[in-house]
């Protein structure tokens, strides 16, 4: 990819993970990896993000959050599972109260593996979700005029 | 006055970055009570204990919580220790508590920085950050992670530090002081974060002891209780050791309290890294915890007290293994804090217990 087509504003949610992939998630973000020169901006909105960070896995109790906070937001829209919590459940895939990997709850378009996940990872997968995000708001155009 | 309504505040919400949710009844813009409900993180790590033996838990225990990682699997491992009476050699433990105190250090500037940013400060949440990197380099440097350390075994530590490295430590802390020294000053002297800080969330030492608060959240409220000054492991090499304590009970003191903790703990990583015994960094441990056996530990994290309880049964897994987290301890306190305080000041509230819901869930 050589230019990023728009800045991706991300939100952030925390399923059930042991915090150090919500802490990388905020270093991505800070001066040191600096995530904002590239245009990544933290929102606390759903509604005005394009990309959703996930960190950990999905339990009985948040998987509606997790439902709640995508079904939100605006398509076109991309969902990043960041470490190897949100991939697959990793070292806590068989505690009776993980379901799974995010994936379980609503689609997941990049893997961001680690434990934790490494900030370079993470900017990885940004651009990458970007690169996702371009080709789904190509087919949403193309759908929309298919329509017309 | 006004009709109670509730407001819900998370669990997604901007000022965590962790899942808890609160019901605030409020009237017009005053808080009448907060009611927390929690697990969002739950996992039922405790139960791993049946399937995986005790020295591949201490991987488990150190993803209790990504910020106190360092610490819990310093408490886990000593906790097995002294249920299987294992001495561990003085170099490993010096390591342990330098590491645990660099982890004091970046937890708390984590903690600043999100604090800042909870009363609009974002320049200064950068800051802090800029400043935290630095001593994630050093972990880096040292053990080859960023927040998962892995370097704490059952029977010592997996690395060592040689002088060289340690000269490398010691300079990467005094290189942050001047910058650090410029942050605490802000933090202690500007008027903007005074007026979003003073008064606010006001606990006495009466109602702190009585809702057996702990940590930096006890001790700015005149509490004198800190597990360090024990004086266990290689605490009790330590000249001198005083908890850091203020009486003014309100934000502003845990802020105070947090930052001096801070250059407290950096005095602590210097004086032992002068004093750093020479030897062997790990014993060898085998067999199994007997049947029956019992030991407890606490352990002063960045955030408080930690407990720790573990039974053997005789085989490598152990019976039962149990924690008790300085957030669980703190969140009465919190709640206490919050009833009657504005709206407004219900992130500041809720952050200055430093509240670690991954912790408290587990």
């Amino acid at each position: 990819m050589a230019f990023a087509s728009k800045s991706p504003w991300v939100i952030h949610y925390d399923g059930s993970s042991c915090n150090g992939c919500d802490i990388e998630v905020l270093a991505t973000l800070c001066p040191g990896f600096d995530g904002e020169r590239f245009g990544v901006v933290n929102t606390g909105n759903p509604k005005h993000a394009d990309i959703f960070l996930v960190t950990g896995s999905v339990n009985e109790q948040n998987i509606d959050v997790v439902r709640e906070i995508y079904n939100q937001m605006v398509e076109p829209k991309v969902v990043v599972a960041c470490g190897i919590c949100a991939c697959s459940g990793g070292i806590f895939h068989d505690c009776y109260n993980v379901i799974g990997g995010v994936d379980k709850a609503i689609p997941v378009d990049v893997y961001a593996p680690g434990c934790a996940v490494r900030p370079e990872a993470l900017i990885d997968a940004i651009v990458k979700g970007v690169a996702v995000l371009d080709e789904k708001s190509q087919a949403l155009k193309e759908s929309k005029k298919r329509g017309e | 006055m006004g009709k109670a309504t509730v407001i819900p505040f998370g669990p997604q919400h901007p000022v965590l970055p962790e899942p808890l949710h609160l019901d605030l009844v409020v009237e017009d813009e005053t808080v009448i009570e907060a009611v927390p409900q929690i697990g969002f993180v739950h996992r039922g790590l405790e139960k791993l204990v049946e399937t995986r033996d005790y020295n591949q838990f201490i991987y488990v225990a150190e993803r209790i919580c990504g910020i106190c990682a360092m610490g819990h699997s310093l408490g886990y491992a000593e906790t097995v220790e002294s249920l299987m009476g294992v001495e561990v050699p003085k170099r490993a433990e010096y390591l342990r508590v330098i590491w645990h105190e660099l982890s004091r250090v970046h937890s708390h500037l984590l903690w600043l920085g999100l604090a800042a940013d909870a009363f609009g400060f974002e320049s200064m949440f950068m800051h802090c950050w800029r400043l935290r990197e630095r001593v994630l380099d050093i972990f880096e440097k040292t053990t080859g992670g960023r927040v998962i350390l892995s370097v704490v075994k059952v029977g010592g530590v997996v690395r060592d530090i040689d002088d060289a490295m340690m000269a490398q430590v010691i300079a990467t802390l005094d290189g942050i002081m001047d910058d650090y020294t410029k942050i605490m000053n802000t933090l202690l002297t500007d008027t903007s974060v005074k007026n979003r800080t003073v008064d606010v969330g006001y606990i006495s030492h009466k109602d702190a002891l009585a809702l057996s608060m702990v940590g930096p959240f006890a001790r700015a409220s005149a509490v004198n209780y800190d597990v360090r000054s024990f004086g266990r492991g290689a605490y009790g090499d330590l000249a001198d050791f005083r908890p850091i304590l203020d009486d003014g009970g309100d934000c502003f003191a845990r802020v105070k309290v947090r930052c001096l903790e801070v250059l407290q703990s950096i005095e602590i990583i210097k004086e032992l890294a002068a004093k750093m015994p020479a030897g062997d960094i790990e014993v060898a441990v085998k067999g199994a915890p007997a049947d029956g056996a019992q030991a407890s530990n606490v352990l002063e994290q960045p955030r408080g007290e930690c407990y720790y309880y573990a039974r053997g049964n005789g085989t490598k897994n152990l019976e039962r293994m149990r924690m008790r987290t300085p957030t669980s301890q703190n969140l009465a306190g919190m709640t206490s804090a919050l009833a009657g305080c504005d709206l407004a000041d219900v992130n500041m509230i809720i952050l200055t217990i430093d509240p670690c819901i991954s912790c408290t869930e587990r």
